[in-house]
């Protein structure tokens, strides 16, 4: 009987994974040599001709499912100015594979080798990058979030000690709430916390005035904003409860890798400053400007340096054009949040890209 | 209980005396105390369903549906390649219409009230429901495919003897098959598991799972009956310990732990790691239902069996199981209505099952805040399937019972 049990067992694992073995060539196999001293995980990706990006799958305006089935948002359009500055091309949509990741999973799916990057609004802080932590390395900041509040006009709250004896709606097990509970503690205020478990029923529940303000990330509340019934009658405190870059990931210890993934997501930034977009990223080929001529590889070898096709610019900036306009389509137009700190730092933003040269 | 019950006009049965109105003062005013909780719940009754019907007709946006229709349903399936899944679902078609007409062979009618109810059921939905002309083609296709197989199958039943191993042969064929069309190789373009989604994915993995659990769950519930004892004891050690480890616990070891055990290179599958949590979980728990059922069996019948000079093989083979699973088929089919239900964790884990999908259109700029209308439908279809399971076991209960 042990023996028919055994068996049943080895039999039972022989039938779940044989497809398995086909799967880990095409993502895991080529992909095991990371971090050790075989080389980058850019001549692997290049290699099996595909980019694994994980992203988070169900956040509006940064990744989620369109109705056809193709992936969209900011983080998305992150992995895809990647994929194109990678495999040369714009046409990328066939050459990434999406892997949507919990915030459990996420740093434990890139260690192992699941994916080879995280766009899925990772926020920065010490602890997550340093070698003795979770030791990541973090690309530059695609998204400076921060934790706000929503109130009802009809209130009249104007700052957080107006919150005096009023209820806020919060989501529970969030950094959120602890930096609430921190900031009300510092200001003296005492407010009573209604906690949800759950995004959707937080809103409901301030939707149906069971609480007279809602706190969470700023971007999320004006997302939300737009969807309640009257979003006039809603307002954002103009109060900055946390700091929240948020940003691509890869693994320690490949320099080269994380060079590819952080210069393409500068080359955003740097694009917009130049005015280049996904229009005319052609005729900025004819510039006569030299950082322009040099940044699109028409002069120099910038991007071999990297590893990559001096071209890489121009066919990132030709899957998805500059950082305003990813930040325009996914962010700014339909979801209606303003740029804020995300604007070019000559517009008195943060989005500042070292220099090409 | 019947006295909580609304008055309806499908109330009253056929085989009463008085007619309605005797058969309400019976049942539902026989006293004043039950006159009162009539009336008192069929108010509140009427005012949550007038509610309700006021929020589906005007504040619903039922618009997200059908936008998401193919994501529900298959998820990110190349759309070039949905002919696979039509091939599929013709041959789940053909292959249920076989082992229906086949099942009912001895009965005196194929097509009952009940069955063309349902297949004209099938019909309406296949009409109405809002995908392209040829998707209601193909589907309205396959259901008259249904009919003729079991037509057909009724036929085969009659003329050739043993048709019924050959059905189930061809079901376990089937899977194999299945499995080629789904993932793709050998001449078909891949399909990697990350591009299956919705219920396609759900369907997927509870069968599988369920496929893989039961003989191990049998398998199990002979070991802890066993005399030998080291067979006992890891019976009973596995069966323990794994219930008494939540199953979101074990989802995610095997999402989160298992890649950091294994070496580099070896990455199985998420969903087939999904898949495999599922049932080792419900192994344990289908071994105690199968026991359950051991237990049940009078000592006489192995007695029996070996004064016939049976091994204990054959006895348990012959006499004790096939009596012991027909006791335990309710609870067998309740752990696997629990473990179609449980895939919906798998959303946690970042699986785009049914569920998982349902996040991810929430999150669509276009339907943000539509969760009241995307949870209702998957509810509802969630509730159709586990509803069939449940009519399935009660039929196959009736069939086995030989009882008098």
């Amino acid at each position: 009987m042990l023996f028919a049990a055994t068996l049943s067992v080895a039999t039972l694992t022989a039938c779940t994974t044989p497809e398995t073995t086909d799967d880990a060539a095409a993502d895991g196999d080529e992909a095991a040599p990371t971090a050790t001293a075989e080389g980058s995980l850019l001549s692997a990706i290049r290699d099996r001709g595909t980019l694994v990006c994980g992203v988070e799958g169900s956040i509006p305006g940064f990744s989620f499912v369109e109705s056809d089935g193709s992936y969209s948002g900011l983080d998305v359009d992150v992995c895809r100015a990647v994929a194109a500055a990678v495999f040369e091309t714009s046409e990328v949509d066939d050459l990434i594979e999406y892997r949507n990741l919990d915030s459990t999973e996420r740093f434990t799916a890139l260690a192992g080798g699941e994916v080879d990057m995280l766009s899925r609004n990772t926020t920065w802080t010490s602890s997550r990058d340093a070698a003795g932590g979770n030791g990541m390395e973090f690309a530059p900041t695609t998204f400076y979030d921060g934790q706000g509040m929503m109130v009802t006009t009809a209130s009249g709250i104007q700052t957080l000690e107006d919150l005096e004896g009023r209820s806020v709606c919060v989501e529970t097990g969030t950094t959120t709430e602890l930096n609430l509970a921190d900031r009300m503690r510092e200001l003296g205020v005492n407010y009573n916390e209604v906690k949800f478990q759950d995004s959707d029923a937080t809103y409901a529940a301030y939707a149906e005035g069971r609480c007279e303000a809602v706190t969470s990330d700023r971007s999320q509340l004006a997302a939300r904003r737009t969807t309640l019934p009257s979003p006039d009658e809603h307002a954002l405190l103009d109060v900055t409860m946390s700091k929240e870059p948020l940003g691509p990931v890869t693994m320690n210890n490949d320099s080269e890798w994380f060079d590819v993934v952080k210069w393409v997501t500068y080359g955003l930034v740097q694009a917009e400053e130049f005015g280049i977009t996904q229009d005319s990223v052609q005729e900025a080929l004819q510039s006569e400007n030299p950082e322009i001529r040099r940044f699109l590889g028409v002069e120099g070898d910038l991007g071999s340096q990297l590893g990559l096709s001096n071209e890489f610019m121009v066919y990132a900036v030709e899957a998805v054009g500059n950082y305003g306009e990813v930040y325009e389509r996914n962010i700014g137009g339909q979801l209606g949040i303003d740029r804020g700190l995300n604007m070019l730092w000559t517009d008195g933003g943060l989005m500042y890209s070292p220099p090409f040269r | 209980m019947t006295t909580t019950f609304p008055p309806s006009s499908s109330a009253p049965p056929a085989s009463n005396s008085g007619g309605l109105m005797a058969w309400l003062r019976k049942n539902l005013f026989n006293n004043w105390l039950n006159g009162i909780l009539t009336v008192a719940i069929s108010a509140m009754l009427v005012w949550v369903g007038m509610s309700f019907l006021e929020w589906a007709f005007t504040v619903a946006q039922w618009s997200v549906i059908p936008a998401n229709w193919q994501l529900y349903f298959v998820g990110r399936y190349p759309n070039d390649q949905y002919w696979r899944l039509w091939a599929i679902f013709g041959l789940v078609a053909i292959l249920s219409g076989l082992s229906w007409g086949i099942l009912a062979r001895n009965t005196a009618q194929l097509f009952t009230k009940t069955a063309l109810i349902c297949l004209g059921l099938l019909g309406v939905f296949g009409v109405i429901m809002p995908a392209p002309l040829t998707s209601r083609l193909l589907f309205l296709g396959a259901v008259i495919l249904l009919a003729a197989a079991a037509w057909g199958g009724r036929q085969l039943g009659h003329s050739v003897a043993g048709i019924g191993r050959w059905i189930s042969f061809a079901w376990i064929a089937s899977f194999f098959v299945v499995m080629w069309l789904l993932a793709g190789g050998f001449g078909l373009e891949s399909v990697s598991t990350g591009n299956w989604g919705g219920l396609l994915l759900t369907l997927f993995i509870s069968v599988v799972s369920i496929l893989l659990c039961f003989p191990m769950g049998v398998l199990l519930a002979l070991g802890r009956q066993s005399s030998l004892p080291v067979v006992r004891l890891l019976s009973v050690l596995y069966i323990e310990i794994i219930r008494g480890v939540p199953l979101i616990a074990i989802l995610f070891i095997g999402q989160n732990m298992i890649p950091l055990f294994l070496p580099q290179g070896m990455r199985p599958d998420n969903v087939y790691r999904a898949i495999l949590g599922l049932t080792l979980f419900s192994a344990a728990y289908l071994a105690e239902n199968v026991r359950g059922g051991l237990q049940a069996i009078p000592r006489g019948q192995m007695e029996a069996a070996h004064a016939l000079g049976l091994n204990p093989a054959l006895t348990t083979m012959l006499i004790i199981l096939p009596q012991a699973l027909k006791i335990s088929i309710p609870a067998i089919v309740g752990q696997f209505i629990s473990l179609f239900q449980d895939t919906t964790l798998l959303s946690i884990v970042s699986i785009l099952e049914l569920l998982g999908i349902s996040r991810s259109i929430l999150a669509n700029p276009s339907f943000i805040g539509r969760y009241w209308e995307v949870y209702l439908f998957i509810g509802v279809i969630y509730w159709l399937f586990c509803y069939l399971m449940s009519i399935g076991s009660r039929r196959i209960e009736a069939s086995l019972n030989t009882e008098h």
